[in-house]
């Protein structure tokens, strides 16, 4: 193969996509026609960049694509962490009704550290201030009734650091998404 | 409604909305998200902008799995003497693999995640901040995720 037909050879999707996370650390470009000005950097086809965002979110590297309002700016100054001790064999499916509610963002199934630590589900509450978490998390406690052990909320009580993550995938610095 | 949704526009507050539901992949996705919102392609994109450059979008675009990328996290937590608060702060963050750190209200007062490219680069990370701050490091991994869509309607 000539070194002129070699460069014109499509990457693998793999390096497409890997090249695609790197290009949209910052996110969309806002343009009227944003895969094709991602498809002009890397020069490839816009089909071809449309076709790799929708491989990306049917195996899940991408979980959307869309707009991540900033709840604190919005309003939402209270954002407590729950955190609820459940037996082990109730766990999955508390987490799962909490799961169900609209003011939890995010849950998750942790193991415990005993004797210091005895909760096994922490949910991410939010609402405008304190009292508004406080009466959340009351139902929330009503909701998983006699289930519930013990539980606690941490308020966030100032940033000590938030530079993002790093991505996996291209080692380069990636700004943060809320995603933890 | 709070002060800061009364500085919004109804229109923006309907971009807000709807733009966490999901942009769509095609030829021209502003244009076809402007059609729904009653609105042109050119005022979305302008509002866009401002929107996030007043902070009140924090990201516009794909968010990414970094764990189906190859990549880990965890969460970690310390309890730190009062005493000795800022000096722990400063070694935890010095860590570059420490991605957020928070203080948090409670006897378990400093929460961070650890984001690593290579799993196996947890354990050695958080045996580095054990010694660095002489403190025992609770490990949180997340071992199973009910993935939610939190949506702020505003």
């Amino acid at each position: 193969m000539s070194e002129a037909l070699a460069a014109t050879v499509s990457p693998d999707d793999a390096a497409l996509e890997r090249r695609l996370i790197e290009l949209t650390q910052q996110g969309l470009p806002l343009v009227p026609h944003p895969y094709h000005q991602l498809a002009d950097r890397l020069d490839v086809t816009a089909g071809e960049v449309m076709e790799a965002f929708r491989r990306m979110q049917a195996s899940g590297v991408v979980r959307r694509i869309a707009a991540v309002p900033n709840h604190y700016r919005l309003g939402f100054r209270g954002n407590g962490m729950s955190v609820w001790d459940i037996p082990d064999g109730l766990v999955r499916e508390a987490g799962r009704e909490i799961g169900a509610l609209d003011f939890v963002s995010h849950c998750y199934i942790r193991p415990r550290a005993l004797p210091d630590w005895p909760y096994n589900l922490f949910a991410m509450v939010h609402g405008r201030n304190h009292d508004a978490v406080y009466d959340q998390v009351a139902r929330i406690a009503d909701m998983l009734g006699e289930r519930v052990q013990h539980y606690d909320v941490l308020f966030s009580t100032e940033v000590l650091k938030k530079t993002g993550y790093r991505s996996a995938a291209t080692k380069t610095q990636r700004r943060g998404d809320a995603e933890e | 409604m709070t002060a800061a949704m009364q500085e919004l526009s109804a229109l923006d507050r309907a971009i807000i909305n709807r733009l966490q539901d999901g942009i769509p992949v095609c030829e021209a996705p502003y244009a076809e998200l402007a059609a729904e919102l009653g609105t042109d392609e050119t005022t979305l994109l302008q509002r866009l902008q401002a929107l996030k450059a007043a902070g009140y979008l924090s990201r516009i675009g794909p968010m990414y799995n970094v764990e189906r990328m190859g990549g880990a996290f965890t969460l970690a937590a310390l309890r730190v003497p009062e005493a000795r608060f800022d000096e722990v702060a400063a070694i935890v963050n010095a860590f570059p693999e420490v991605a957020h750190n928070y203080r948090r209200d409670h006897a378990f007062n400093m929460w961070f995640v650890i984001a690593v490219a290579d799993a196996a680069d947890i354990a050695r990370v958080l045996s580095r901040i054990k010694a660095a701050t002489g403190l025992e490091v609770y490990n949180f991994p997340k071992q199973e995720e009910f993935y939610l869509r939190l949506k702020f309607d505003v």
